[in-house]
């Protein structure tokens, strides 16, 4: 199980993906990992395995090795880790020709890969059963919670008629009569509205292909292009604010105003949308009751709203606890106890019990407080992972078989406290155990903007504005692939708000951020 | 203008849902661009009629699918080439054996097909049953005129006799794992399950794999396939294992 014990006829094990960003827990397990944009690196892999087993193939050292001069590839056996209780002290490379730090692989340009062309298409039915065509990678509206958001940087889109073969070139292969155009947030895409009308329209498709876009904006433009997309079964609509307040928002930088949502709701049931659902998150650095509680006023407003135009409107308010994530700006940031977290929960769950029209629905906060564990941790998480799987710990994703005991037991038996791994604030100075891997931004950067965050300072989108020197196109030479020159619907969070109340908004970034005082 | 189809189910791809293959024939028919009319509504969907489910784990040499082509555009499908066509389009082990349109007014597969033939491997829960095992137990079923069992159906008990559904049974012989039959069982007014049959013939058996070969209707007293074909797809084996 552990790569340390894997020999000459065993599989390399190897991950890449978003959650692989810190890899540390998973290091005893997995051969490599692979950071960033795989459609370039897999061929380079490839080429270093089979030139491996051309040579005789046993030696899995020699393959990992070099492996590891492939840039975008994280070999963990070829790095040491050194301990300063709870904290990392140092990661070094035990080669020298190993990278001290390993950065992340990113393609510059989008329509250079119109892949996939033969999407798999399972049997049975699954999640998801769909076409998927990728419109741009990336975002930039800069949610400091959102670690997507952060490691995809930089925006780019694919051209809009590639858009268009890949979607008629996969429906005709696959048999699919729905599509979906992902992205993080495939409204900022330009020009959405000309696609979707392209692909609803395309006389090939016989009328017959429903489109959907995940992740809607918050604003009534949105509203309009979902309306147009579903014409028959308008049921339910999702928006996600965040945050019960507008002050808290600003420190997530999530920009949404009161009346933006309103203004989406308001359209959305004036279009015959009967069901809300809104997404909010709890647990956020510098939150109070009072923002908690936001969550429920917010609700209740929607559900007034819709009390004009039906007579049951319905809001789903789905909360979660907030887990800090790796390379954020709040990647500093002690995540809120069990009973903290717990605590609010019920405190809005009592809020709205009397409620008719809000259904409440939560996260529970034990799980989030072992993806707590699991988010931050070093890489002497693995003893404990493989702990809790040998102590019957499987499926702990499945509600029915999770179980924080037995976390909580395997720490202990393993000298760790979730109060050193999930509820302590970093410091600016602590060594975190991803700092050996890069996803391109500067820590300064991601300091800068935590402190942004505690002072509520909104950030404009910077595909539209002027650079905040992030890292993630300078350090690589590339740049914004975005076709539209103008935000969308008039702000640059595409909601029209002005930041006024939020301060200015800094362009540049002090050399020596502010020593740390939070935490 | 009304097709039916006639295709097998062999291999891994019997572990599919009825409605999994539902969905497969869909994508399949949307794949090779066959003019295949939709239904009216706020949801259309191409009109399609599946016969007689198969169970989920069980293998057919003849499943019926009738499908109506547009009225316009699909005069001009050849038929005779429609399974050549259609069967690259589906999974692995869905072969295409037949087509045919069948005149307006036929009655659905559903309402025509009174029986099915099929090949039931018994198995034993502690050893394998031999040959002369089976076949006493197969004579005996054949000589009671009444077997009373009891299934849940929907939650509630339902109690009846399976007896008029058993038309005929005989041993096939030896399979890789217990012993093989031939049957053939009635579907109307309910489809008698296989595995109803196995229980029926001795407690500790259990079926193996289990294949429909044949749905029979009743046309002026005599058995007829809905569609026949000459030789039972030749390859199907071959690609499905």
């Amino acid at each position: 199980m552990r790569s340390a014990d894997r020999g000459p006829g065993h599989p390399l094990v190897g991950a890449g993906g978003h959650c692989t960003y810190n890899p540390e827990p998973l290091a005893d397990f997995v051969d490599f990992f692979v950071l960033g944009d795989g459609e370039e690196v897999v061929g380079e892999i490839t080429d270093v395995v089979s030139a491996w087993k051309a040579a005789g193939g046993d030696d899995r050292t020699a393959v990992l090795r070099a492996a590891g001069t492939v840039a975008g590839v994280y070999v963990p056996s070829l790095y040491d880790v050194a301990y300063a209780g709870p904290e990392v002290a140092a990661v070094t490379p035990r080669y020298p020709s190993v990278a001290e730090r390993v950065e992340k692989r990113t393609i510059a340009d989008l329509a250079a890969w119109p892949y996939p062309k033969s999407q798999l298409v399972p049997l049975t039915e699954v999640v998801h059963d769909r076409l998927n065509v990728e419109v741009f990678r990336g975002c930039t509206r800069g949610c400091r919670f959102c670690q997507a958001g952060m490691i995809t940087r930089p925006v780019r889109e694919r051209p809009a008629d590639q858009v268009r073969q890949m979607v008629a070139d996969g429906l005709r292969r696959t048999g699919y009569d729905e599509v979906t155009l992902t992205s993080l947030s495939t409204a900022d895409f330009s020009g959405i509205g000309d696609v979707v009308a392209d692909v609803v329209g395309d006389p090939a498709n016989c009328g017959q292909v429903s489109v959907s876009l995940p992740s809607l904006r918050v604003d009534a433009f949105t509203v309009g292009i979902a309306t147009e997309l579903q014409n028959a079964r308008r049921t339910g609509l999702t928006f996600a604010p965040e945050a019960g307040s507008w002050r808290l928002r600003q420190v997530i930088n999530k920009l949404i105003r009161e009346e933006d949502l309103y203004g989406a709701v308001e359209s959305a049931y004036s279009q015959g949308w009967r069901r809300m659902k809104l997404y909010f998150l709890t647990g956020l650095p510098t939150e109070t009751d009072e923002d908690t509680l936001g969550i429920a006023r917010l609700a209740r407003h929607c559900v007034e709203i819709g009390r004009k135009y039906h007579k049951n409107p319905s809001v789903t308010v789905s909360v979660g606890g907030f887990v800090p994530k790796p390379f954020t700006p709040f990647q500093w940031f002690g995540q809120n106890t069990l009973a903290e977290l717990t605590r609010k929960m019920h405190l809005l769950r009592d809020e709205l019990r009397r409620d008719r029209g809000v259904q409440f629905k939560w996260h529970d906060p034990k799980a989030t407080t072992v993806e707590g564990i699991v988010s931050r941790g070093d890489r002497r998480l693995g003893a404990v992972i493989e702990d809790v799987w040998r102590h019957g710990g499987t499926f702990q994703e499945w509600t029915e078989h999770f179980d924080l005991d037995l976390w909580l037991d395997a720490l202990d038996r393993h000298a760790m406290t979730v109060e050193d791994l999930v509820y302590r604030h970093r410091t600016e100075e602590e060594v975190l155990p991803w700092d050996h891997l890069s996803a391109g931004l500067h820590k300064d950067f991601l300091w800068q903007d935590w402190r942004d965050a505690l002072a509520e300072v909104g950030l404009e989108d910077c595909r539209w504005t002027p650079c905040y020197d992030c890292g993630a196109c300078t350090g690589y030479g590339i740049e914004h692939v975005v076709a539209s020159a103008v935000p969308p619907a008039g702000g640059s969070q595409g909601t029209g708000q002005d930041l006024a109340r939020g301060g200015e908004v800094p362009v540049t970034l002090s050399p020596r951020p502010v020593p740390a005082g939070v935490g | 203008m009304r097709v039916r189809v006639r295709f097998s189910k062999l291999g891994k791809v019997r572990f599919t849902s009825h409605r999994d293959v539902a969905r497969m024939w869909e994508r399949a028919l949307r794949r090779i661009e066959l003019p295949v009319a939709w239904s009216e509504g706020f949801s259309p969907r191409p009109r399609l009629h599946f016969g007689l489910a198969l169970s989920t784990g069980h293998e057919s040499e003849a499943e019926y699918l009738d499908l109506d082509l547009d009225e316009a555009a699909g005069l001009d499908v050849d038929l005779a080439a429609l399974p050549a066509r259609l069967t690259p389009a589906l999974p692995v082990g869905i072969d295409v054996v037949a087509a045919a349109a069948i005149p307006p007014g036929t009655p659905s597969l559903q309402a025509v097909v009174t029986s099915c033939s099929w090949r039931i491997e018994v198995v034993g829960d502690d050893g394998r049953p031999t040959e002369a095992e089976v076949g006493a137990a197969a004579e005996r079923v054949l000589a009671t005129s009444e077997i009373v069992t009891t299934r849940t159906r929907k939650g509630q008990d339902v109690t009846d006799d399976i007896r008029p559904y058993v038309l005929a049974v005989t041993v096939a012989g030896p399979s890789t794992a217990g012993i093989e039959l031939e049957c053939e069982l009635g579907t109307s007014p309910r489809g008698l399950r296989p595995a109803e049959l196995v229980a029926a013939l001795g407690d500790g058996w259990r079926e193996g794999r289990v294949r429909r070969t044949h749905q029979w209707m009743q046309l002026d007293g005599a058995r007829q396939e809905p569609l026949p074909v000459a030789t039972p797809a030749p390859h199907a084996e071959a690609r499905a294992s």
